[in-house]
C-alpha cells in the first residue's frame, strides 16, 4: 500500500514538473512572439521603433499605389486621419485594390517607412478583417453597413 | 413549398431529439427495456428527418430557389452543379445543417450498432439527442436556413471563389465527420459515467478511429486545398481556424492511445474519460472560433454575437455539464489497472502527456489574442515562430519516442530488447541524416535532425510490419500510422528549409530560372471559364531547346461575385514541386510572377493519407472481424491485435 502511495506521489510530482516546464515554455513564446495591431494613426501619433514588427491595417489609399521596375511597390495605408508610406517587394494578393482594406506584417525602417514582409487583403464587407474596421472605427470613418 | 417542407421536417427533428434524450437517458437504468425500444426508433427518425431536412436545402440549391434567403445570398444559376451542392456547407446556416447532419448520423450509426450493451447504447443516445436537441434549437432560432425572401431576386449573389474548388467542397464535410464524430466518443463516456460500465472503451473505439481518420484527412486536404489555392505557397500558416481542426485531432490521437490502453489493460480508466470530454470540447470549441464571427477568415461567413453567444451557452453546458458528472461518478468508478514503469502503458502515458502539452500550446497561442481583444481590446496576433517555439519542441519529442511504444509489452516491459530490435531503424536514421548532409543545400542542422527522427520512425515501422507478416490487416495500423508521421515530417522539413522563392517580373517570349527549372513565358490570353473570367498565362517548362510541360497559372474574375482569385499551376515529380502564381498585370503584356520550388511538399499530403490509412485498417479490424469480449491476456497476441 505504501509503496503504491510513493509511485502515486511520484507520479503526481512528476506531471506537476511537465506542466510548469509546458506553462514556462508557453509563457516564454508568447512573451516573444507577440505582435501588436496598429492604425495609421497609432503610427503617425507614437514613436515606434524601427525594426520592431507589428501589423499594420487600414485602406490602401486611393492614388498611391505604384509600382517599381521589379517586384517592388509602394503604397500608403490610411484610416482616413493618418497615411503611412508602405514598400513591399513581391506579388500583391488578388484582392489588394486602391480604397480596400490590407493587413500588412512589417516593421519600420529608419526614414519612416513601413517595410512590409506580408500583405494580406480582403475585399468585401463580409471578410473585412476586423482589425481594419476597428482602426476604421477608431478614425470616425466606419459606417455601420457601409464600409 | 419546398422550404417549408424542409423547415417542417427540422422541427420534427426537434421534437424527435427531445424524445431521444428522455427516452435515451431513462433507459439507462437496468429495468427500462420500453424506453431503450423508443430511444432506437426515435433516433432512427430523427436521423430521417434531418437527411429530409438536409435534402430539401439540397434540392432548393441545385434548382437555384432564391426565394430561400440562403440560396439567394450564397448560389448563382451558372455555378457549375458541384458547387451548387457544396455551396449548401459553404456558408453559415447550411454549415450548421450538416453539422446536425453529421451529428444524426453518427447516432443513428450507434443505434444500429448497438456496441456496448443495451444500456449503454441507450445512454449514448441519450446523450446525443441532448446535444441534437440544443443545435437545432440554435439553427432555428439563429440560422434558420429556410428563411424566405420575398420578392425572390432574379439571380443569386453566388458563393464566394476561393471556396469554388473541389477541395473545399469535399473539406467541411470531411472535418465535421471528424469534429462531431468525437460527440460519439463523449456520449459514450457520459454514458459509461451514468450506467457504470467498463467496457465503453471498446465500444465507442470504432467511433474514435472514424473521427480521427475523417480529421486527418480533413486536415491534410485542407491544408493541400491551401497550398495550391491561396498563392503563397504555405501549407499550413497556424491561422486560428487551422488550429481549430488541429486541437481535436491531437486530443483524438491521444485518446486513441489511451483508450487502447483502458481496452486492452484497464489503464488510465478515468483518464481516458477526461480524454473523450477534451476532445469533443475541443470540437465545440472549434466550432465557436470558425462559426461565431470572433476570428476573420474564409471560414468566418459573418459576425452575429447572438450566434456566438448560443455557440458559447452551448459549450459551456456541454463542457459543464461533463465535467460535473465526470466529478460526481467517476470517484466511483474502478480504479486504473497497475502496470511497471517500463511498459506498454508508461509509453501511452508518455504519448498523452506530449500530445496534450503540445494541445495546450496550440490552444494558448490560438485564444489568448481573443481573450486579450475582450479585456482591454489590445490587438495582437501570435505567429507562426511562437508555434515553432512551443508547439514544435514538443511535438519533435514525442516522434522521438514513438518507436519504443509497439516494442514494449503490457504490464511490464523491457527497454533493452525494444532497444535492440530497434537497431535497424536507428540504422536508417543514420543514413537518412548522412544523406542530407550529403545532398541537400543549404545544409542545416535542424533538418538532419528532423530527417534522422523521420527515418527513425518509418524504420521503426518497416521492422514492425516485416515482424507482423502474415497477420490480419489490422495488426499493421499503428506501424502505417507512425510511418505516415515520418513521411510527413520529411515533406514538411523539406518545403520549410529548403523552399526557394523568386518574385519577378516577366515580358512575353523572356526566359527565366527557378531553382534547376527553366521556363519561357509565351504571354497571357483572356479565357472564359463557366463563371469567371480569366487571364491565363503560358509558361513553357524547358528541357533544354524542348517543351517538357506547359503551366498555365490564372487570375480569375468572379463578374457574379466581383472578386478575383488566383488559380496556381504546379509541376510536380512527385519529389519536388514547381509551383506558379499569376501576379499582376504591370502593362505592355508584363506580368508579375511568383514562383517556388517546394522539395519533398507532396509528401506532406502523402503522410496523411498513409495516416488515415493506417486508422482504416484498424477500423476494418474492429467492424470486420468479431473479437472476443475479454482483451487476450498475453501480450503478444494483444501486440498483435493492434
Amino acid at each position: 500500500m505504501n509503496a503504491k502511495k510513493k509511485r502515486r506521489l511520484a507520479f503526481a510530482a512528476a506531471l506537476l514538473a511537465a506542466s510548469a516546464a509546458v506553462a514556462g515554455v508557453i509563457i516564454y513564446g508568447l512573451g516573444q512572439n507577440t505582435m501588436y495591431f496598429r492604425s495609421p494613426s497609432d503610427v503617425a501619433g507614437n514613436m515606434i521603433h524601427p525594426g520592431v514588427a507589428f501589423r499594420l491595417g487600414g485602406l490602401v489609399q486611393q492614388g498611391s499605389l505604384h509600382h517599381g521596375q521589379g517586384a517592388e511597390v509602394r503604397f500608403k495605408v490610411t484610416d482616413g486621419k493618418s497615411s503611412v508610406q508602405a514598400d513591399f517587394s513581391g506579388v500583391l494578393p488578388a484582392l489588394f485594390r486602391e480604397g480596400q482594406g490590407v493587413v500588412a506584417t512589417g516593421a519600420m525602417d529608419a526614414a519612416g517607412t513601413f517595410v512590409a514582409t506580408e500583405v494580406l487583403a480582403k475585399h468585401d464587407e463580409k471578410y473585412m478583417p476586423p482589425e481594419v474596421v476597428d482602426a476604421l472605427k477608431r478614425s470616425g470613418r466606419w459606417q455601420e453597413g457601409n464600409p | 413549398m419546398i422550404g417549408e417542407l424542409g423547415q417542417l421536417a427540422l422541427c420534427f427533428a426537434l421534437a424527435l431529439s427531445l424524445v431521444m434524450a428522455v427516452s435515451g437517458l431513462m433507459g439507462a437504468r437496468a429495468h427500462a427495456s420500453a424506453a431503450r425500444k423508443v430511444a432506437t426508433s426515435s433516433t432512427l427518425g430523427f436521423l430521417v428527418f434531418v437527411v429530409l431536412s438536409f435534402g430539401t436545402l439540397t434540392y432548393a440549391f441545385v434548382v437555384s430557389d432564391f426565394s430561400i434567403i440562403d440560396v439567394a445570398s450564397n448560389s448563382h444559376t451558372l455555378k457549375p452543379l458541384v458547387y451548387k451542392i457544396s455551396g449548401v456547407w459553404g456558408n453559415h446556416e447550411g454549415s450548421m445543417l450538416l453539422w446536425v447532419l453529421v451529428l444524426a448520423l453518427y447516432a443513428g450509426l450507434v443505434a444500429v450498432l448497438q456496441r456496448g450493451g443495451e444500456r449503454l447504447t441507450s445512454a449514448a443516445l441519450g446523450v446525443q439527442g441532448l446535444l441534437a436537441f440544443a443545435f437545432l434549437l440554435f439553427i432555428l432560432f439563429t440560422s434558420n436556413p429556410f428563411l424566405r425572401l420575398d420578392p425572390a431576386p432574379f439571380e443569386g449573389a453566388g458563393l464566394k471563389p476561393l471556396l469554388q474548388d473541389p477541395g473545399l467542397a469535399m473539406h467541411p464535410p470531411m472535418l465535421y465527420a471528424g469534429y462531431v464524430g468525437l460527440s460519439a466518443s463523449f456520449s459514450y463516456a457520459a454514458a459509461a459515467m451514468m450506467v457504470g460500465e467498463e467496457g465503453w472503451a471498446r465500444a465507442a473505439r470504432p467511433f474514435m478511429l472514424i473521427a480521427w481518420i475523417a480529421l486527418t484527412s480533413g486536415i491534410a486536404l485542407g491544408s493541400w486545398w491551401a497550398y495550391y489555392e491561396l498563392g503563397w505557397g504555405g501549407f499550413w500558416a497556424w491561422d486560428p481556424v487551422e488550429n481549430a481542426s488541429l486541437m481535436p485531432w491531437l486530443i483524438a490521437t491521444a485518446l486513441l492511445h489511451s483508450a487502447l490502453a483502458t481496452e486492452k489493460s484497464g489503464a488510465f480508466r478515468t483518464w481516458t474519460l477526461l480524454l473523450a470530454i477534451a476532445g469533443f470540447s475541443m470540437s465545440l470549441i472549434g466550432t465557436f472560433l470558425v462559426r461565431s464571427g470572433v476570428l476573420s477568415s474564409v471560414h468566418a461567413f459573418a459576425s452575429d454575437p447572438t450566434r456566438g453567444f448560443f455557440i458559447m451557452m452551448l459549450i459551456a453546458l456541454a463542457i459543464g455539464g461533463a465535467l460535473a458528472l465526470f466529478a460526481w461518478r467517476a470517484p466511483k468508478l474502478q480504479g486504473g489497472a497497475a502496470f511497471a514503469s517500463v511498459s506498454r502503458e508508461s509509453a501511452l502515458l508518455l504519448n498523452n502527456v506530449f500530445l496534450v502539452a503540445s494541445c495546450a500550446c496550440v490552444f494558448v497561442g490560438t485564444l489568448y489574442p481573443l481573450v486579450l481583444d475582450a479585456l482591454n481590446r489590445t490587438k495582437i496576433s501570435v505567429g507562426p515562430p511562437y508555434y515553432v517555439l512551443t508547439f514544435a519542441p514538443i511535438f519533435f519529442a514525442l516522434l522521438l519516442l514513438v518507436p519504443f511504444g509497439p516494442k514494449l509489452g503490457w504490464k511490464r516491459g523491457d527497454l533493452k530488447t525494444a532497444w535492440r530490435s530497434l537497431v535497424p531503424a536507428l540504422g536508417l536514421a543514420a543514413i537518412a541524416a548522412v544523406a542530407v548532409l550529403a545532398i541537400a543545400s543549404p545544409r542545416s542542422l535542424a533538418a538532419t535532425g528532423a530527417f534522422a527522427v523521420a527515418g527513425w520512425l518509418i524504420g521503426a515501422s518497416i521492422l514492425d510490419i516485416r515482424k507482423r507478416r502474415g497477420a490480419r490487416a489490422s495488426a499493421f495500423a499503428a506501424a502505417l500510422a507512425h510511418a505516415g508521421l515520418g513521411i510527413s515530417l520529411m515533406g514538411v522539413t523539406g518545403t520549410t528549409v529548403w523552399r526557394s522563392e523568386s518574385l519577378t517580373v516577366v515580358a512575353p517570349g523572356q526566359k527565366m530560372t527557378v531553382g534547376p527549372y527553366a521556363l519561357r513565358f509565351d504571354g497571357v490570353t483572356r479565357e472564359k471559364g463557366p463563371n469567371y473570367i480569366a487571364d491565363r498565362g503560358h509558361f513553357a517548362l524547358m528541357d533544354g531547346d524542348k517543351v517538357k510541360a506547359m503551366l498555365q497559372p490564372e487570375h480569375r474574375f468572379y463578374p457574379a461575385e466581383g472578386e478575383d482569385m488566383n488559380d496556381t499551376a504546379i509541376h510536380t515529380t512527385g519529389w519536388r514541386d514547381l509551383y506558379l502564381a499569376l501576379g499582376d498585370d504591370r502593362g505592355g503584356g508584363r506580368f508579375a510572377i511568383r514562383a517556388y520550388v517546394s522539395p519533398l511538399a507532396p509528401l506532406i499530403w502523402l503522410g496523411g493519407l498513409v495516416m488515415a490509412l493506417g486508422g482504416i485498417l484498424s477500423l476494418w479490424g474492429r467492424l470486420r472481424v468479431k473479437e472476443p469480449e475479454k482483451a487476450p491476456a498475453a501480450p503478444a497476441v494483444a501486440l498483435a491485435a493492434e
